[in-house]
């Protein structure tokens, strides 16, 4: 029904030196809004140069990527940080948050550069609000070195979240995180998927993989099954 | 991200390392400190200088005898006596350029007698009433003493703050009589207070008198000048090589130049002073005046000056140039700290770009553009250096105050010097944080997160 992101022919290629090195050859994907897709695939098999072309880090050697109708594999720096800022929100596997900086101000910090300026008041109130939707208001004041792992990921979880983006980005979201708190990450995910939220996970391990709805597997630069369907 | 945000988030990421931002900003505020104690001070003790030549009238001249020289051997100052009254005169009358001008003359001290107290001054010095406008010295009480009672030699007299206090005590001393030696003198005027003089020396202490009356009445017995008691120099060849040569005509016998009245009682006086018309006159004053005397004393064009001519211009900018010179030598110092400052400046900020990298390419990430990256740094640096140079210019300014305090050098707070200092420390930051700032923009996001 609704697409949010078309990638049509997709290729990477990688020049070192004389030598050029393709990583994507050719990659065609849709993803509809509200999708819960897991992207897979070996080390070395192109699967995070294609999440990093999805997540407007990257650009594409060719191939057109579509996000909301907005062609963006060739649109200025700028644009992409305005696209990065608002449509989409990045978890990674060690967390990257600020250190010595509190988890309130961790989560506000993408509003900061979000165009308009809210008032800190605002971004205060927007930071907050995220933190509750990972159950962390209470732990709004510590610093990440006095959270646990994964009170350290759900503070990562509110930051993606606070500028309500309709995209989330989960590279290996549970890759430093014993089982038993990755199990409540991934509960996370899942209300965050129920409340209209795009999530794109990216992993190699099937367990997290099962909580998706949709499994796209890498192989060598090419989409081995579950592409455009 | 607007401008208070970039600032807000600039100080939030130096509170995360508030020693290292303060050891940073250390060379920042050591260069200020030194840049403002030093212009504080140069500023203090060329404004002394510039009092204490207003205070001896800024566009006045002194013209001295020369000296005399015999086989080779300079005999010192005093040692020639060639400025006489007419010289004066002269000089007062044909040179354009001159305002004022007044003989001098010199008294050894000699004991003041006021009742039944008395007082030995620093000086007795006679001079004509221009003498008060030249050096600029206003009467407190009474008059100055007129060109009349000049000419006639009377006894009259002006004397300083510090003799009529010595001397009188709560007494007016205007109309009182006081005697030098036994000389009574009528105190016509007590002039203002000017205080100490540059090698600490009280100038209120002194008498004045018209010069006429001094030369004839206090040193008037002897001949020459009042300041030398060598007999008058030989000067004829015959003396000097009395072997030498046949005299054609019979010598002079000793005894009777003794005898003979020869030289009138006011021959020669032992200064002229003089203003110009304007402190930029003074050069040309000085022209005239050489031009005058060498020809009212017959020097031939391959002679010395048989006098000499100072003027306080020539030492002020003596005194101006020599605290200049230590004045920039030391704010070249500074300059180079602060250099120094910003190089440590640069060093720590590039650490800091490179201990920052993944928290660089997490602001990317989420929506920081590379200006925004570069702005962030860049105002990092820029604060660094700015409170370095606040907290320099409050150290400077303490040490300036501190060093007027134990040392008394003369200081003076220079604005011009604060918001140098602080236009230099935003340079600085801006120069040395630059680079840093620029490398921060220019890294690639997906590298700088994965960067451990």
């Amino acid at each position: 029904m609704n697409t949010l992101i078309e990638l049509k022919d997709i290729t990477k290629t990688y020049f070192l030196e004389e030598l050029s090195v393709p990583v994507l050859k050719g990659i065609s994907l849709e993803i509809r809004r509200g999708d819960y897709v897991a992207l897979m695939g070996a080390s070395g098999s192109g699967k995070s140069t294609l999440m990093n072309i999805l997540g407007c880090l990257d650009r594409p050697t060719t191939g057109d990527y579509l996000l909301e109708g907005e062609e963006l594999g060739r649109a200025s720096g700028d644009r992409r940080a305005v696209i990065r800022n608002r449509k989409i929100g990045f978890v990674f596997q060690s967390f990257n948050l600020l250190p010595r900086t509190s988890a309130i101000e961790n989560v506000i910090m993408p509003l900061a550069y979000t165009a308009g300026g809210l008032s800190y008041r605002e971004r205060y109130r927007r930071g907050m609000e995220a933190l509750e939707q990972v159950g962390l208001t209470d732990r709004a004041h510590h610093h990440p070195s006095q959270l646990s792992g994964g009170q350290q990921q759900r503070v990562a979880i509110a930051r993606a979240l606070v500028n309500r983006p309709p995209l989330i980005f989960a590279d290996e979201p549970t890759g430093n995180l014993d089982s038993k708190t990755s199990v409540e990450v991934m509960h996370m995910f899942d209300a965050l998927n129920a409340d209209g939220i795009t999530i794109i996970l990216v992993t190699h391990s099937d367990e997290i993989a099962n909580y998706a709805k949709r499994v796209i597997r890498i192989s060598d630069g090419l989409v081995l099954d579950g592409g455009v369907k | 991200m607007n401008f208070l945000n970039t600032v807000i988030t600039a100080l939030k990421a130096l509170r995360r390392n508030p020693t290292r931002a303060l050891l940073t900003t250390l060379g920042i505020v050591i260069g200020i400190a030194a840049v403002i104690t030093m212009m504080e001070i140069g500023n203090g003790s060329k404004t002394s200088v510039r009092t204490t030549i207003e205070k001896m009238g800024a566009n006045s001249g002194l013209i001295l005898p020369g000296w005399l020289r015999r086989g080779g051997i300079s005999m010192g100052m005093g040692s020639r006596v060639s400025l006489t009254p007419a010289d004066a005169e002269a000089v007062g009358r044909e040179c354009p350029s001159i305002l004022f001008y007044s003989p001098v003359v010199r008294a050894s001290s000699q004991q003041l007698i006021f009742g039944n107290s008395n007082w030995v001054p620093q000086w007795i010095t006679g001079v004509s009433p221009e003498f008060f406008l030249i050096r600029n010295w206003r009467i407190a009480q009474g008059r100055v003493f007129t060109r009349e009672e000049v000419e006639s030699n009377a006894r009259v007299c002006v004397i300083g703050a510090t003799v009529a206090r010595e001397l009188f005590g709560d007494v007016s001393p205007v109309d009182c009589e006081l005697r030098i030696r036994d000389v009574a003198f009528r105190v016509v005027g007590v002039l203002h207070p000017k205080g100490s003089n540059m090698i600490g020396m009280d100038e209120d202490d002194i008498l004045f008198a018209p010069w006429s009356t001094i030369r004839m009445r206090i040193t008037g017995r002897r001949t020459g000048s009042a300041t030398s008691t060598k007999s008058t120099p030989a000067s004829k060849p015959s003396e000097l090589y009395p072997a030498t040569g046949v005299a054609l005509y019979p010598e002079q016998d000793s005894s009777l130049t003794s005898d003979k009245l020869l030289i009138p009682k006011f021959t020669f006086i032992d200064q002229i002073v003089f203003s110009a018309s304007s402190p930029a006159k003074v050069k040309q004053a000085e022209k005239e005046v050489t031009a005058l005397l060498r020809e009212r004393h017959r020097l031939r064009p391959m002679d010395e000056d048989d006098f000499r001519i100072h003027n306080s211009g020539e030492f002020m900018s003596m005194l101006n140039s020599t605290t200049l010179l230590m004045t920039n030598l030391l704010l070249g110092v500074a300059l180079l700290s602060l250099l120094v400052g910003g190089v440590g400046i640069m060093n720590i900020m590039l650490v800091s770009v490179t201990e920052r990298t993944r928290e660089i390419g997490l602001r990317m990430a989420v929506g920081a553009r590379s200006s925004d990256i570069l702005k962030q740094f860049l105002v990092e640096s820029i604060i660094l250096c700015l409170a370095g140079g606040v907290i320099g210019i409050l150290m400077g300014h303490g040490t300036a105050v501190l060093i007027n305090k134990y040392l008394s050098w003369p200081i003076e707070s220079s604005p011009g010097a604060v918001v140098a200092a602080v236009g230099v420390s935003v340079f600085v930051g801006v120069v040395f944080g630059f680079y840093p700032a620029w490398k921060a923009s220019k890294l690639d996001p997906i590298d700088a997160l994965r960067y451990e």
